[in-house]
């Protein structure tokens, strides 16, 4: 087939993931920064689905650019949070760090291309989708006591976000 | 019909990398915060890929307890901020340089 339609929408959103990203490492502004990050996981639940993995796609949709962004979102709003002035950033980063991420990059870049070919390819159809159904049949029959304990892990969080946040009194 | 899974590999590294740089570079401590979001979902794709491709269903259960904790992280760092601004008035993270004021 010459014209392949799912190596075009995974290069569209792709593409889009990245733009994304860069454009909340180079905007100013925290809440231009917060929107980008929810086109960038927004997209990603799209390359979710044509990884067969559909009740993933959902979640990522509902809990990060649902509930976490907007939890962002009105943090920013809630603090005014205005631009960030430049200052300038530690010694250590500029040394250490950007030089550390490209080689970082450019070792997983060639790592991952070079076994390009044992790898294989993903599908769409034929099988690969992984249901919701699927997905629950392994959580709630064998990880049923982790699946228990991240309830309790949040209601941990919820009461410690509560204590951290309330006001003083004094 | 098909993409090679090493190109999604790809994507979530250079997705990861941006997250480390945003992360040395931004000086707003929610952007900071927003950064460590991207590398979680940057490893989330990574996940997902290797899920699909030894059609395994316990990469996905991964994937599924990072969401579950990232929620939560969200949660108590967002509060954590608060809380900082609330002490200092500032949300600059070169001012925050101090355990005790």
């Amino acid at each position: 087939m010459a014209f392949d339609m799912y190596l075009v929408i995974f290069l569209i959103f792709g593409a889009l993931c990245i733009a994304g990203a860069l454009n909340l490492l180079l905007q100013r502004h925290p809440i231009n920064s917060a929107l980008s990050l929810i086109v960038v996981m927004t997209s990603l639940a799209v390359l979710y689905l044509l990884l067969g993995a559909e009740f993933l796609a959902a979640a990522q949709v509902i809990v990060y650019s649902g509930a976490i962004m907007v939890l962002f979102t009105f943090v920013i709003m809630l603090l005014n949070a205005g631009e960030e002035e430049r200052t300038r950033g530690s010694r250590a980063a500029y040394l250490v760090g950007f030089p550390g991420v490209a080689a970082l990059l450019g070792l997983l870049t060639y790592i991952f291309l070079s076994v390009r070919m044992p790898l294989g390819n993903a599908q769409l159809g034929g099988g690969t989708l992984v249901t919701t159904s699927d997905l629950s049949r392994v959580l709630f029959r064998d990880l049923l006591l982790p699946f228990e304990v991240t309830s309790i892990l949040i209601l941990v969080a919820i009461l410690g976000a509560v204590a951290l946040a309330r006001k003083e009194e004094s | 019909m098909v993409v090679p899974i090493a190109y999604y590999l790809v994507l979530s590294a250079i997705l990861f990398s941006i997250g480390v740089a945003a992360f040395l570079i931004k000086r707003n401590i929610i952007t900071v915060f927003m950064s460590i979001e991207l590398m979680l979902n940057a490893v989330n794709l990574t996940f997902v890929a290797f899920a699909h491709q030894w059609h395994q269903v316990s990469g996905q259960i991964f994937v599924f307890f990072v969401m579950v904790v990232a929620a939560a992280e969200a949660a108590v760092g967002l509060a954590i901020i608060i809380a900082i601004f609330r002490a200092r008035n500032t949300l600059n993270v070169d001012q925050v340089n101090l355990m005790k004021l």
